[in-house]
């Protein structure tokens, strides 16, 4: 049966050929990020020009320092709303408003972007007109970044505060924590990995945003994705290409890396528990 | 229900009045339940899974607040007392080792939240990882040790506190059969030789036997019988408790003879000539029951009126040390027999569709009223 | 006695027990739910030069309400609005099967591959992902333009004499959100199929079933978690998607998010966008309640 259908010749050709979809857009941008042609996708020679002409874009390099910020600011917000939503949901068993607390988490994971930044900016308009603040700013996305952050960061702690066996709870507080140290010491440690995660995850989300970051921004808050996304709309630009190429290797080396280390402690956990069985039989 | 009558003149520890929980409004998990335990004693709360007994020993902890009752101990009221307020520490079931900390600093993790530091700190640890031999493990992570070792964490991380109180929740229930023999008794030399008062929760029967010098049956929440194992095995007050421990063979039958010294009841099977009294009348209905070792084989028919009962061979199971024989009696009541292996194995042995002769004496059988 | 023991104790924890439940609760409150309330209140009330007018107005000791339902009436009344729900929901759908179709033999092939092949593949999915969205969609662009590289590509091989035409029409922004989507289907189908007992399999073949139909009969009915999942996953987002559309798709091919986006920064009318987004919002709470009652239904199920 597993012969049969799972390694198939049919089988690796349509996985290869999703991969190749899957890829295809991505290397055409790190290739033409070295063309020397402007107007044409008709590969004319090698170059390093765009990189030199992006390091020499101020929009562009302001757009990414704006980013960068943004998406660290947000990603912690996030992380220490979405720990504290997960932990009550998840250790608080009933109290009153859970399930609107659960719909409030749950609701920006549905909503369309362009939903959360329309409402968002309308409330932030109508709070302006009656206390005089905020302006729209990195402020003002900050606030719908980590509303979207606290929202993803509540799923993934909380599938990780589930896997926790209760027992390692109970017994730090049997051996005399009071609960603030019982989650201090034992609970954060333990979801310490998920809490990477959620970052990396929520870092992601905001430095991608396009649409939130157009509802909220004011003037000298344009995202790089603002930058990209108006410049794309004209048309192709090579220096954006370039900077795509950053960003995908970048990322790449930083998520393959990960993934080997990950891997590899995987492993060699399993080798050390395979070892003390073991040694406990002889 | 029932307490523990005083067999020595020790002081009592652990005194739990009158305690119940009941779930939800609805779920009694532990009714009514009365205990004392004295300084220095195992004792062991046994029953099946849903029984009650996690719930009382939860209780014993702190994590649970009984719905009514008090618990005293050394005669102080522990009952609002939370967990990290009780001089109590927990084995935990599966061991609830940190998995972020390595052996020593599990060990040491009580010790710190009382504020020891320094070379007091590390001289408790150390004496603590010496008494389970575990000197050499304190730098491993928890999943570097294998499941004995483990074990011997967690007991050495519940007793690096002092406790008054040790509770053992399942001790031995996620090491392998083998295993669990050694280490029963290494359990208790430790516990003993710390002199730790210890109350054990576990399903398993012959690790209560083994451990406690006290048991408690329980029941649907209730205590069915208490007291020490071979009381327990011996004179079990019921059926449920006559099954729960050990095997055994129960006839159902009538008081005929009812004296003070002795009773006999008649059964389908045979006439049972009982040699104690008992609190009833005659012509009450009662079980009697007998244990699968008490009873002896012959191919010969018994020379008396009572305590025999012919059955033809269904089932053996050869175990080693003894034979476990089914007999089917006239009745079609199926009777366990278990035979030492006295000699070795021989070709003339009993075999499948034998007819014998099953016999047994006036003391080895108690009379069940419930 | 017992009462006056624990109730203080009770208090206690309460307070500390209140304020952690309050900061998330909070927190939510003020940037999820009000902001959708004042949308709804909005989408009430109609525009008054330059600000919203109110709903309700106190004078006199009498509280008046005006509740303007005109907005709504207009959605029903102009075929614009109506024609971009449905076709939104129209390329929600297709999406949706596209990536299905090509997403649940993917999903099944990485699950039966070697296990130390099928890290790899996850990880390949996964990458992607990671990396931006926005520049992965702007990249179909060069794809997908006349003087494009699948264009250069074809009439280079010689398939094609003149370029097609393929930009700015419901292929590219099909084929777009295809893309962008087809990890969403690939992961939860993944997640269901891995955990697919492999004896089960080999049961149905025993009983005498044919390849196709085990399949048809055994793996598709209980990876049906993983097809809801994912097919929610993907339809969802892809109903309210903007980006897409706008760099990809053309004139004609309607997608209410940027409707939405053209009534509210162009038209500069508020309670007009305001009830778009309500109505929005009603046709993406549909598929979740199902959804959740389906999930429900499915755990009282394995429950019992």
């Amino acid at each position: 049966m597993r012969n049969m259908f799972g390694r198939s010749l049919f089988g690796r050709s349509w996985l290869i050929a999703v991969f190749i979809f899957l890829y295809i857009p991505i290397v055409t941008l790190v290739v033409y990020s070295f063309n020397d042609s402007r107007l044409s996708t008709v590969w004319t020679g090698f170059t390093f020009k765009w990189y030199v002409d992006a390091s020499h874009d101020r929009e562009l390099i302001d757009g990414l320092i704006i980013s960068l910020k943004l998406a660290f600011m947000s990603a912690t917000l996030s992380v220490i709303f979405g720990t504290f939503t997960a932990f009550v949901l998840v250790r608080y068993g009933r109290f009153k408003g859970r399930g609107l607390l659960t719909s409030m988490a749950n609701a920006p994971l549905v909503m369309p972007d362009v939903i959360v930044g329309i409402s968002l900016l309308l409330m932030l308009v109508a709070l302006q007109k009656w206390l005089g603040f905020p302006e729209r700013g990195i402020g003002t996305i900050l606030l719908g970044h980590a509303l979207i952050g606290t929202s993803f960061a509540t799923v993934v702690i909380i599938s990780r505060l589930r896997e926790i066996d209760l027992r390692l709870e109970e017994a730090a507080m049997d051996l005399g924590c009071k609960p603030f140290q019982v989650f201090w010491l034992v609970t954060l440690p333990l979801i310490a990995s998920a809490l990477v995660s959620a970052f990396l995850l929520t870092f992601t989300l905001s430095f991608d945003d396009v649409v939130i970051a157009a509802f909220l921004s004011g003037p000298g808050s344009t995202t790089l994705p603002l930058v990209i996304f108006s410049r794309a709309r004209l048309g192709l630009d090579p220096s954006i290409n370039a900077v795509a190429t950053v960003i995908i290797v970048v990322v790449s080396i930083g998520v393959i890396a990960s993934s080997l280390y990950q891997l590899r402690a995987e492993r060699r956990r399993q080798r050390e528990v395979a070892d003390a069985y073991a040694q406990g039989k002889s | 229900m029932a307490s523990v009558t005083a067999t020595t003149d020790r002081e009592v520890l652990l005194k739990i009045d009158g305690v119940s929980k009941i779930f939800d409004g609805v779920v009694k998990a532990v009714d009514n339940v009365s205990l004392s335990v004295k300084k220095g004693e195992i004792f062991a709360l046994v029953g099946s899974s849903g029984c009650g007994k996690s719930t009382l020993l939860r209780m014993l902890a702190g994590f649970e607040t009984p719905t009514s009752g008090r618990i005293y101990l050394s005669g102080q009221d522990i009952t609002d007392l939370t967990p990290y307020e009780r001089p109590v520490n927990m084995m935990f079931q599966s061991y609830a080792l940190f998995p972020h900390l390595n052996v020593w600093d599990n060990v040491a993790f009580g010790l710190r939240r009382d504020g020891l530091k320094g070379a007091e700190l590390a001289e408790r640890v150390d004496a603590m990882l010496s008494l389970v031999q575990l000197s050499k493990y304190g730098k491993r992570k928890p999943h570097q040790l294998s499941g004995g070792q483990q074990q011997r964490v967690a007991l050495a991380r519940s007793l690096a506190k002092r406790p008054t109180l040790l509770l053992l929740d399942e001790p031995l229930g996620a090491l392998d059969k083998k295993l669990r023999e050694t280490t029963q008794l290494e359990l208790v030399n430790i516990i003993e030789q710390v002199g730790v008062t210890c109350v054990l929760v576990t399903h398993d029967q012959e690790e209560a036997m083994t451990m406690a010098s006290h048991i408690a049956v329980m029941d649907e929440g209730y205590f069915l019988q208490v007291g020490t194992p071979d009381e327990i095995y011996e004179t079990p007050n019921s059926r449920f408790v006559a099954g729960f421990v050990g095997n055994v063979n129960i006839f159902e039958g009538k008081v005929d003879e009812d004296e003070p010294d002795h009773i006999t009841v008649i059964c389908p099977e045979c006439t049972h000539y009982v040699g104690h009294g008992i609190t009833g009348t005659s012509g009450m209905r009662v079980a009697v029951a007998l244990r699968p070792e008490k009873i002896q084989l012959s191919s010969v028919q018994p020379n008396k009126n009572h305590n025999w009962c012919a059955g033809e061979v269904v089932e053996i199971a050869y175990l080693g040390p003894h034979t476990t024989y089914h007999l089917k009696l006239k009745t079609g009541m199926v009777l366990k027999v278990q035979q030492p292996n006295l000699t070795r194995k021989m070709a003339d042995d009993l075999t499948w569709g034998d007819h014998v002769f099953a016999h047994w004496t006036r003391d080895a059988m108690v009379v069940l009223t419930e | 006695m017992r009462k006056q023991s624990i109730m203080p104790r009770l208090r206690r924890l309460f307070t500390v027990r209140n304020l952690v439940i309050g900061i998330p609760m909070i927190w939510l409150f003020a940037l999820a739910a009000a902001p959708l309330l004042l949308v709804l209140n909005i989408s009430l009330a109609h525009m008054e030069v330059t600000s919203v007018s109110s709903l309700w107005h106190w004078a006199d000791n009498e509280l008046t309400l005006k509740f303007n339902f005109g907005n709504y009436l207009y959605l029903g009344e102009d075929s614009l609005y109506f024609d971009t729900y449905v076709s939104s929901l129209k390329f929600a759908a297709l999406t949706t099967l596209y990536c299905l179709i090509v997403g649940y033999p993917f999903a099944y092939f990485i699950s039966r591959a070697p296990e130390h092949l099928r890290t790899m593949l996850l990880m390949l999915v996964m990458l992607p992902f990671w990396t931006s969205f926005l520049l992965r969609i702007y990249a179909w662009k060069a794809l997908l333009a006349d003087n494009g590289v699948v264009n250069n590509g074809l009439m280079g091989l010689g398939v094609i004499a003149s370029p097609i035409h393929m930009m700015h029409t419901s292929f590219s922004l099909t084929i777009g959100m295809v893309y962008a989507y087809l990890p969403f289907m690939v992961l939860p189908l993944y997640a269901t199929l891995v955990k697919l007992d492999g004896r089960m399999l080999e049961a149905a073949a025993d009983l005498g079933a044919s390849p196709f139909k085990t399949f048809w009969l055994v793996t598709v009915p209980l990876t049906k978690r993983g097809i809801i999942a994912g097919s929610l996953l993907v339809f969802i987002p892809a109903f309210g998607e903007y980006v897409i559309p706008e760099l990809l798709g053309g004139p004609r091919t309607l997608m209410i998010a940027r409707v939405l986006w053209d009534e509210f920064f162009s038209n500069n009318d508020w309670p007009m966008a305001s009830a778009v987004t309500i109505v929005m919002i009603l046709l993406i709470l549909v598929p979740m309640a199902l959804f959740n009652r389906y999930n429900d239904e499915t755990r009282l199920g394995e429950k019992s």
